[in-house]
């Protein structure tokens, strides 16, 4: 069976923090900072489980200031 | 495999629509206009007609729009854009025009302007984002408002004696003649996002073409106005919205010939 290898970017200086990515991600590979804020004193996303990232670009789909952007890789 | 491997511009599947400015929108945190932006900007970019697209921005949070995608704009009046988008459109054949308006500016002060564009079949496509309240303003109820529904002016919830009954408008206009394609949809997850990108996309090659006036209702969520953080916020619209205001196709016209 192919593997699925996923890979997430998140542009920190401009995201809000609304959650949304974290809430549609189906893998669990999402948090926002708990204490970290960016320019504007949002807590913006992160990656916390980068392995488990499988590329469906659910996040950046929901994102509405479209700071993610979605790498895949699927290996036979 | 590590990240670095992973993270390379080939294995790309999702990026930043190029034609959404590098500036940081003036929009609450999750708020669904954002998402309904990139969707019109992949859009245009996907259609190759950046060059020809000509969008009317509202009065009402959309309001910048001119500042966020990069096309050709006209800022209306309120509730104005159906009017200036049949100008542009008659004295510009051939130019890809759409409106991008709330519900306080469609289908409360613009309902007339709304309804004859429409009735008239003008080649344009509509998007009409409908999150019950007037966000720019303060969380004032609109005609949208759902009974019962807290807002500034209604603190202890629409009445129907008082305030009027929800105003739902999309079945009005998918009455007339002149619309091809009217349609409801949503945006508060991946799979609702796809569909309303599909539903965005066919309103546009309808204007194109000439088939007359399309029309996408986006149910969206306000959480500022309606005080709740934005996931609280898409799980109360799938509760109460959906109600009254159902997603799916209401007037498909070319399917209906085919």
């Amino acid at each position: 069976m192919a593997k699925v290898y996923g890979a997430v970017t998140i542009d920190a200086r401009r995201c809000k923090g609304c959650d949304l990515c974290v809430v549609a991600c189906p893998a669990d590979v999402l948090e926002l900072q708990p204490q970290e804020v960016n320019d504007r004193g949002y807590h913006y996303a992160s990656v916390v489980n980068p392995d488990k990232c499988i590329g469906c670009a659910a996040c950046a789909t929901v994102c509405p200031d479209a700071c993610i952007e979605v790498y895949r890789v699927v290996e036979k | 495999m590590t990240q670095e491997e992973i993270i390379r511009p080939e294995n790309k599947v999702y990026s930043r629509p190029e034609l959404l400015c590098d500036v940081h929108t003036h929009y609450c945190p999750g708020c669904s206009h954002g998402v309904v932006h990139k969707l019109v900007a992949q859009i245009v970019d996907e259609m190759g007609v950046a060059d020809r697209t000509i969008g009317i921005a509202p009065v009402g949070c959309a309001v910048f729009a001119y500042n966020y995608i990069d096309i050709d704009w006209i800022e209306a009046a309120h509730g104005r854009a159906p009017a200036l988008a049949t100008a542009a459109n008659r004295l510009n054949p051939g130019r890809l025009v759409f409106t991008y308006q709330g519900d306080g500016d469609l289908s409360a002060i613009g309902t007339a302007e709304t309804i004859h564009a429409c009735n008239r079949g003008e080649n344009i496509a509509i998007i009409f984002i409908n999150n019950a309240i007037y966000g720019m303003t303060g969380g004032q109820m609109a005609p949208t408002t759902l009974l019962g529904m807290k807002t500034a002016t209604t603190p202890y919830g629409r009445q129907a004696e008082l305030n009027g009954y929800p105003l739902a408008i999309t079945p009005l206009l998918a009455q007339l003649d002149g619309t091809c394609y009217v349609t409801r949809q949503a945006v508060h997850t991946p799979a609702a996002v796809n569909k309303t990108k599909r539903a965005i996309r066919k309103a546009f090659e309808n204007a194109l073409a000439g088939r007359g006036t399309s029309v996408v209702e986006i149910v969206s969520t306000c959480n500022s106005g309606w005080k709740m953080t934005p996931d609280q916020a898409n799980k109360w619209m799938v509760e109460h919205m959906f109600e009254k205001y159902p997603l799916g196709d209401l007037k498909d016209v070319e399917s209906k010939t085919k």
